[in-house]
C-alpha cells in the first residue's frame, strides 16, 4: 500500500514538474478562464445583487470548462515515446497512476482557479474572500470531483483519435451533480451567509460524489488501461 | 525451472485470432528469439506478456506464479516500440521515476550507475528532448534495465539503433544473461538475434510454427529457419 502511494506520488511529481516546464496546459486553462470571466463581465450589465445570483454558476462553468482543459492532458501527455506502456509494465499499481494523475490534476487546477478568483472578485463586485476558509473548502471538494472524472475519462480516452471532443461529452453529464452543489453552495457562500448549515446538504453531496468517483476510478483505471 | 511459460494463449482483435493457442517455455536464463514476419503475433505476445494487454484465453505463468500484479511487474524489464522515456524530463529525472516506481532502494545510485553504462552520464541533467535518437535509445535501454530485471522483454530493440546503441544493448544483454536473466525479443535484425540467442520460436500468423534451441544454421544461414519451419518453406 505504502509503495503505491509513493509511486503515485513520483507520478503526481513527474507531471507538475513537466508541467511547469511547457506550460502547455496551464496557460491554456487559466487564459482560457480569464477571458471568459471578462467577456462575460461585459456582456451583461447586471447589478450587483443579479451578480451574485448567478455567480456560482458562472463560476463553476468556467472551471469545468478549465478543467476539461487540464485533464484531457493527463493521459494524453504519456502518449508520446509510448510512454504509458512503460507505466502500466511498472510495479505501480493502476491505481496509483490513477491517484497520481488526480493529485497533479488537482493541483493544476487549483491554481488556475486561484488565478481567475481575484479576477472575478474584481470584474463581478463579489467579495469572495469574505468566507475564504468556506470557499477554498467548496473549491477543493469540487475541484477533486472534477478531477478524478476527467482523469478517468481521460484514460478512457487516451487512445481515440478525436479524444479532445469526446472527453467533454462524457465528462459534463457525469459532472451535473457535482456542479449543481458547488454552484449552489458557492453562491450562498458570495452572498454572506455565513452559516454552513445552509450548505451542508450540497457539502454532503460534493463529498458523496467524491468518494464514489474516486473509489471508481481506483477501481476501474486497471481494467481501462489494459486493452 | 521455467522463467516463463505460456499455455495455450489466444488473444482475438474482434474476429481476427492475433495469437492461436501459442505455447511456449522459456528455461530460466534463456534468450529466446522471437521471429516472424510483419503481423505474426510478436508484438502482441510481448505486450501480453508485459501485462499492457490481456490473453483472450490460456496462461502465462513466471517461475510457477501467475505473470501478474505489482510483484509480476518488478522483475520484467520492457522495451517496446517507443522509447518511454519523457522528453520534458532530463536523463537523470526519467531515471529517478522509473527508479522510484521499481522501488530500487537507492535511485539516484542506480540511475548514475545505469547511465554510465549507456555512456550518458556526461549529459545526465539534459533534456531527453535535446538528446539525438540515438542517445535517446540509449537512455531507453538504460531505463529498461536499471533495475536489474529477472526477464527481460524487447519488442525490435535493434531497430533503428545506431552502432555505438547496438553495441551497448549487445553488451547489456550479455551482461544481464550472465547474471541470470531471461531474455524474450521479437526481431527482425536476425544476425543480431542469433548472436545471443539460446532458443528461437517462430510465429506465422499468430502460431507458433517451430520453438527450439538455436542450431548453427541458423547463424550462418538466417532464412534457414524460415525455409525449414515457415509454412511458405514446406
Amino acid at each position: 500500500m505504502k509503495a503505491g502511494f509513493v509511486a503515485a506520488w513520483a507520478i503526481a511529481r513527474k507531471d507538475l514538474q513537466t508541467e511547469m516546464r511547457t506550460r502547455e496546459s496551464i496557460n491554456a486553462s487559466s487564459s482560457f478562464s480569464l477571458v471568459i470571466l471578462v467577456l462575460f463581465s461585459f456582456a451583461f450589465d447586471l447589478e450587483r445583487e443579479a451578480w451574485l445570483a448567478i455567480s456560482g454558476g458562472l463560476l463553476w462553468m468556467v472551471y469545468a470548462f478549465a478543467g476539461a482543459l487540464i485533464v484531457n492532458r493527463s493521459f494524453a501527455r504519456e502518449i508520446p515515446n509510448d510512454c504509458l506502456d512503460v507505466l502500466i509494465a511498472s510495479p505501480a499499481p493502476p491505481w496509483a497512476l490513477f491517484l497520481g494523475k488526480s493529485v497533479s490534476a488537482f493541483v493544476l487546477l487549483v491554481i488556475v482557479e486561484l488565478i481567475s478568483l481575484p479576477v472575478f472578485g474584481l470584474f463581478y463586485r463579489i467579495d469572495w474572500w469574505q468566507h475564504f476558509g468556506s470557499v477554498m473548502g467548496v473549491l477543493a471538494l469540487a475541484t477533486w470531483g472534477i478531477s478524478v472524472v476527467g482523469v478517468a475519462f481521460s484514460a478512457v480516452t487516451v487512445n481515440i483519435r478525436l479524444r479532445e471532443l469526446m472527453l467533454p461529452v462524457l465528462l459534463y453529464p457525469v459532472l451535473i451533480p457535482l456542479l449543481l452543489g458547488a454552484m449552489g453552495s458557492t453562491t450562498t457562500l458570495f452572498g454572506g451567509n455565513p452559516d454552513l448549515t445552509n450548505i451542508t446538504a450540497a457539502l454532503k453531496l460534493l463529498i458523496g460524489f467524491d468518494i464514489i468517483y474516486t473509489a471508481l476510478g481506483v477501481g476501474l483505471v486497471e481494467f481501462i488501461l489494459v486493452s | 525451472m521455467d522463467a516463463l511459460a505460456v499455455d495455450g494463449v489466444w488473444k482475438y482483435f474482434g474476429d481476427y485470432p492475433a495469437l492461436r493457442a501459442v505455447t511456449v517455455k522459456v528455461p530460466e536464463g534463456a534468450c529466446l528469439a522471437l521471429l516472424g514476419r510483419n503481423g505474426a503475433g510478436k508484438t502482441t505476445l510481448l505486450r501480453i506478456l508485459a501485462n499492457l494487454s490481456r490473453p483472450t484465453q490460456g496462461h502465462i505463468t513466471m517461475f510457477g506464479a501467475p505473470a501478474k500484479g505489482d510483484s509480476f511487474r518488478s522483475k520484467i524489464g520492457y522495451l517496446g516500440h517507443g522509447i518511454g522515456v519523457y522528453d520534458d524530463l532530463s536523463a537523470l529525472e526519467n531515471l529517478l521515476l522509473f527508479g522510484r516506481l521499481h522501488r530500487i532502494a537507492d535511485p539516484e545510485a542506480a540511475a548514475n550507475r545505469a547511465l554510465d553504462r549507456v555512456g550518458l552520464l556526461r549529459v545526465k541533467d539534459g533534456l531527453a528532448r535535446e538528446f539525438s535518437r540515438g542517445m535517446r535509445q540509449r537512455l531507453a535501454v538504460a531505463r529498461a534495465f536499471q533495475h536489474n530485471p529477472k526477464v527481460l522483454l524487447l519488442d525490435e530493440p535493434f531497430t533503428s539503433l545506431d552502432d555505438k546503441a547496438i553495441a551497448v544493448l549487445q553488451q547489456l544483454l550479455a551482461e544481464a544473461r550472465s547474471e541470470g536473466a531471461t531474455i524474450i525479443m521479437s526481431t527482425h535484425q536476425l544476425r543480431e538475434a542469433m548472436e545471443l540467442a539460446s532458443h528461437v520460436a517462430l510465429l506465422e500468423r499468430g502460431k507458433i510454427v517451430h520453438f527450439g534451441p538455436r542450431v548453427e544454421e541458423m547463424i550462418t544461414d538466417p532464412t534457414w529457419l524460415y525455409r525449414t519451419y515457415g509454412e511458405q518453406g514446406q
